[in-house]
């Protein structure tokens, strides 16, 4: 039996819709002609329909198709938008704010500029992983050049308020760039009454084809990058090398799809997100990693306290979920967003992460329910910090060996 | 996560029969408590923590574990680990016992490198219980 799929931040499947498209662009029949082409109708074509494309991302985003710039994905994006900005306003100041909660995209490529000579401050989030306004404006240097912080939070949902760091960092002319790779296409973004300089987009997340991306680089007030890639003179130097078609297809109407269907998909999103919590709610020693009330409901983290997340996946062998504990990663680190929110390391340790989508139905959910239940269970039964918490231990004045 | 069919087997007939798999506790009151050693080992924060526990009984004027049960918070190959180690302390003298390495519980189950961490924790927790043991029986 095919597992029950709630791993949704992770990746999406692709919507048959999008391959639909994706497929004419590839054969000697289709339009797989080089969209810099200039001298035939195949490049013509093909780039007719990466400029439809380009377009369609613009809408969802309320920006100017001249805005997008197409990348690998997110991570190209964010390193492109992060080293491209901090390289070329370095004159400016070398100073950059970031969180600490950040996708590691981010969080690696602000390691590299400080092994550069960069200066990066990365920020606390408040216990419920947002940043504060107070503690951005505090921060803020006259060096400071760039601010990076994402939208939603792919490991516990929060949802950021762009709006008015936005605003902040205008006023005190710093440079705001946003990772959206998992927002976009899942609540509305309006660039256009939005203070963001650069927004960085990936297709996988909202139901298109992996290994494309956008970034989008204001036109005005015009931000200017120095760019990663250098070859050809593609999306006017910024970034050089021979445009996918298909892949930039998939992308525009991945994103055209979700500019009609956002909302219908949140509101199913919601409710799944309430049936799987109204279901777990009454358990004993469970706790949110977020917020049920402000969080984005595509992406719901929960601790289930004495049992360790990795064995609970495992007994979850029928469902694909994702957890902060430290064995489902190479590193053997609980998941440093939990850690910074001020969980204590065995909640990290506790954690899953259920990510709902388009595709995700009632059925799914309620079978989920009975089977973390139960798996729970099982799990605390042979859990010696279940039986002491059940004892009347306290866990935190023992001395572990 | 590539576990060897040997882990998940292990943890899942210890997920669906706890009691057969030698899941539980002794706890002070029990009769025979005072023939039963404690190991604990690992910590919540490092997320492993095993409870071994043994009991003997004096054959030809030798300790032989009886019988052995344990809990453990973990990974699924820390469980394993642990339900494998019990399997292997049955019928043995604490002194055979105490010779137990992690290389065998590691051989058997065979653990993936990134997991041989719980393999230790599982010959710590037999090296604490027989402490935890032959401690008592020098206060008998």
């Amino acid at each position: 039996m095919k597992p029950l799929y709630f791993d949704y931040a992770s990746t999406t499947p692709v919507d048959t819709r999008v391959i639909d498209k994706m497929k004419d662009c590839l054969s000697l029949d289709g339009n797989f002609g080089n969209p810099g082409s200039r001298s035939h109708a195949f490049g013509w074509q093909a780039e007719e329909l990466v400029e439809e494309a380009r377009f369609n991302v613009s809408n969802l985003l309320n920006c100017d198709p001249r805005e997008i710039i197409w990348t690998s994905g997110a991570t190209e994006s964010d390193n492109l938008a992060i080293k491209g900005a901090a390289n070329f306003y370095k004159e400016k100041g070398k100073h950059i704010i970031t969180s600490k909660i950040e996708h590691k995209a981010v969080l690696d490529t602000c390691r590299q500029l400080e092994s550069e000579g960069f200066e990066i401050t990365y920020l606390d989030p408040d216990e419920n992983g947002s940043i504060s306004i107070k503690a951005l404006q505090d921060n803020i240097r006259k060096d400071t050049t760039l601010v990076s912080l994402m939208h939603i939070n792919n490991e516990i949902g929060v949802i950021n308020d762009i709006e008015k760091i936005g605003d902040l960092c205008r006023e005190n002319g710093v440079i705001f760039h946003v990772d959206a790779a998992q927002s976009a296409g899942k609540i509305n973004i309006d660039l256009s009454s939005l203070k963001v300089d650069l927004m960085s987009f990936s297709a996988h997340k909202i139901y298109g084809p992996k290994g494309i991306g956008a970034l989008y680089v204001r036109r005005r007030p015009r931000i200017r990058l120095q760019p990663l890639f250098h070859g050809g003179g593609q999306e006017r130097g910024i970034r050089a090398g021979t445009l996918p078609t298909h892949q930039i297809v998939g992308m525009g109407e991945a994103f055209k799809i979700a500019m009609n269907e956002m909302v219908d998909d949140h509101e199913k999103i919601s409710s799944h997100r309430d049936t799987l919590w109204k279901g777990l709610n009454g358990m004993e020693e469970i706790y949110v990693n977020g917020s049920v009330e402000t969080g984005y409901p595509g992406i719901f983290n929960l601790s289930f306290n004495y049992v360790e997340g990795e064995s609970l996946i495992m007994a979850l062998k029928n469902i694909a979920v994702s957890s902060g504990s430290a064995c489902t990663s190479a590193s053997l680190e609980p998941s440093y967003v939990l850690r910074a929110l001020g969980r204590p390391d065995e909640l990290a340790h506790s954690s899953i992460r259920f990510s709902f989508g388009r595709f995700t139905t009632e059925d799914e959910v309620n079978s989920t329910v009975e089977l973390v239940k139960d798996s729970v269970s099982q799990l605390r039964e042979i859990s010696p910090l279940w039986e002491m918490y059940q004892d009347g231990v306290d866990l935190d004045k023992i001395e572990w060996a | 996560m590539a576990y060897s069919q040997k882990v998940i087997d292990k943890f899942e007939k210890t997920l669906k029969n706890p009691e057969e798999a030698s899941v539980g506790r002794w706890k002070p009151g029990d009769k025979d408590f005072h023939r039963v050693g404690t190991g604990i080992v690992g910590a919540p924060a490092c997320g492993d923590v095993m409870k071994l526990q043994i009991k003997c009984e004096n054959v030809d004027n030798k300790n032989v574990i009886v019988d052995a049960k344990f809990k453990t918070y973990g990974c699924g190959s820390a469980i394993a680990s642990s339900g494998q180690l019990i399997d292997m302390l049955k019928g043995k003298t604490i002194e055979e016992a105490q010779q137990i390495s992690n290389q065998e519980i590691v051989d058997i189950l065979e653990l993936p490198a990134i997991k041989i961490h719980c393999s230790v924790l599982a010959e710590e927790a037999i090296h604490r219980a027989i402490d935890d043991f032959k401690s008592r029986r020098n206060n008998d």
